[in-house]
């Protein structure tokens, strides 16, 4: 299948370091516009649908309008790139092929909602990725893209990268605030919502990297252009990341409604060794896991939600038939005692007994009463965390055992063979 | 209050070169998550009690403060480490493609179990989650540069290159 190259179209055509080269194949014009009309920006963004591309899908437009909107000495534009999800690399890919199209999209949130400062948190992770945003963000100075008095206006926007030190919460963006403040990457109380008090107690706006290469996208082509590629509430194009259990694992980028099935069969090529397909997990490692049944659910976030899916950053792992899911559910279930950041109780302690629970299914001693233990527990959880992270690490745990009731009455059978 | 002074691990050069760098950054403490990473690993990959205590001073910034911050994050440790820092994503989608094979192919070549350092001092082996490389499944990162699609038996070739730096 081909795919529709729209953040991603430079890639292998320019010199990713060089503005200059972005610039002869268009880049750059977005944010000449946006300097000639700022007052039309966030409408723009408004009607053009643009959703949030980390997960939450937010409305781009009225996060920025909230902003804009609240008077402050100083305010600050933040590009999450602390890209942790395990089975996401789109963030990565893009920064590394494009990042003038992520270094525009914040310049033009900065005059939007009237920020003169940029933060890009790079996570741990990716060190290779600072020292090519770092080069970047050089060229588009010496060449008056961004910092003082951008293209010949009165207008100044200077950003900074920021490095993790190896923390999955920092993705949440209270955390990632309280990361760049020098703290522990804790999250806070919301409200205040980041657009009122955000870094340093400014109001801010936080974005996903996809997010922001999208801004300059919607202005060129115009907001009517743009709502007309992809699913109907999910406008414009995605960056899916394919992994696991499958031939041809990567990022692809594909208009939104595209099915899991075209992903999967098409562009994925399947399972490898003609193995068949277990379950899907899709939208990372708090993200839904389903039974191929669901193949032909289109991947827009209306959709995914409908059947159960998560549409999340557009991941999805494949997981074949060799594959013990309730050994994958264990490796879910740990990743998020390690994560879980230990301020709120239902998620520190949640996410220990989750995993405990899900021992007992492997160790083949749980009875069907653990599994109501663990959908009152996960429900508990689901309520009262404070962040996405406690609210959202329940998720694999229950849709499994929802969607694949035989793998776990398997696992109790075993007991009784005891 | 008696302060508690412990025997001086850090040579002075180690000592002045950390200042270098946390001086500049003073009232700072936004900065404090960068000096760390920059002073780790001049002072033998890990952040102490001694190396907290100038970063302290410099910074003026409550050793408490610094503690809890290293404490926090995965790639800071209050141990010394190895040089070369070898870590392997146990995440699930390199779980599914046989990290975990990988993961005692390592413990196996080095004598040591993950978390922990060869008597040498040359590495460290611990875990991580997700290194964003899941087209290439499985992975691990050595010090900065991360390896991809990695089997078992390609162990021995990649520990004898980080041997020779």
């Amino acid at each position: 299948m081909q795919e529709t190259r729209m953040m991603l179209r430079n890639i292998g055509k320019i010199n990713p370091i060089s503005s200059m080269e972005y610039a002869k194949l268009g880049g750059y014009s977005s944010l000449r516009l946006a300097l000639s009309f700022p007052n039309g920006i966030v409408g723009m963004l408004k009607d053009s649908g643009l959703r949030g591309r980390g997960g939450a899908g937010f409305p781009v437009g009225l996060k920025w309008a909230f902003v804009r909107d609240t008077e402050a000495p100083q305010k600050y534009i933040i590009c999450n790139a602390d890209e942790g999800e395990p089975g996401t690399n789109k963030d990565r890919i893009l920064i590394m092929g494009n990042p003038h199209a992520v270094l525009e999209g914040m310049a033009i949130a900065g005059r939007a909602v009237g920020a003169s400062k940029g933060y890009i948190y790079v996570r741990a992770e990716y060190p290779y990725v600072r020292n090519l945003l770092e080069k970047a963000i050089a060229d588009a100075e010496e060449h008056n893209f961004l910092g003082k008095g951008i293209l010949g206006s009165d207008f100044d926007f200077y950003i900074e990268i920021r490095m993790g030190a190896g923390a999955y919460i920092c993705g949440e963006e209270t955390a990632l605030m309280q990361s760049i403040e020098g703290q522990r990457g804790e999250p806070r109380f919301k409200p205040p919502f980041p657009a009122q008090k955000g870094l340093f107690g400014m109001p801010t706006v936080v974005n996903n990297v996809e997010t922001f290469a999208n801004v300059p996208l919607v202005l060129s082509l115009g907001s009517e252009n743009f709502k007309t590629i992809g699913a109907p509430k999910t406008s414009g194009t995605k960056l899916f990341t394919l992994s696991g259990n499958i031939c041809r694992p990567g990022v692809y980028e594909f208009q939104t409604g595209i099915t899991i099935r075209e992903l999967f069969e098409e562009v994925g090529g399947g399972c490898p060794n003609g193995k068949k397909l277990q379950a899907i997990q899709t939208g990372g490692a708090s993200g839904a896991i389903i039974s191929p049944d669901l193949l032909d659910t289109p991947m827009d976030i209306e959709s995914c939600a409908a059947v159960g899916a998560t549409f999340g950053a557009g991941d999805l792992m494949f997981i074949d038939e060799d594959q013990d899911l309730i050994e994958v559910c264990a490796s879910l279930a740990g990743f998020f005692v390690d994560e879980s950041c230990g301020k709120c109780t239902p998620c520190r302690e949640g996410n220990k007994r989750l995993l405990e629970l899900i021992m007992k299914f492997r160790h083949h001693t749980a009875t069907p009463k653990d599994i109501d233990t663990i959908n009152d527990l996960a429900s508990t959880m689901m309520d009262a965390s404070l962040c996405g992270l406690g609210q959202t690490s329940p998720t694999p745990i229950v849709t499994a055992v929802k969607n694949f009731p035989e793998v776990f009455e398997r696992a109790m059978a075993r007991r009784d063979e005891k | 209050m008696e302060e508690i002074k412990k025997e001086g691990v850090l040579s002075p050069e180690t000592v002045e070169k950390i200042k270098e760098i946390a001086l500049p950054w003073k009232g700072r403490e936004d900065m404090l998550i960068e000096v760390l990473r920059a002073v780790q690993p001049l002072a033998g990959n890990c952040i102490t009690e001694e190396t907290a205590s100038v970063i302290a001073d410099c910074m003026d910034i409550p050793r408490a403060r610094i503690y809890g911050v290293s404490t926090f994050y995965a790639f800071f440790s209050q141990k010394t480490r190895g040089i070369h820092i070898i870590r392997m994503c146990r995440s699930a989608p390199c779980h599914v493609k046989g990290a975990k094979a990988v993961i005692s192919a390592f413990e196996e070549a080095l004598g040591i179990k993950v978390g922990e350092t060869t008597e040498d001092g040359l590495f460290t082996l611990e875990y991580c989650e997700c290194l964003g490389m899941c087209d290439g499944s499985p992975n691990i990162m050595v010090d900065d540069d991360v390896i991809t699609n990695v089997s078992p038996h390609q162990v021995p070739n990649i520990l004898a290159k980080y041997r020779i730096r």
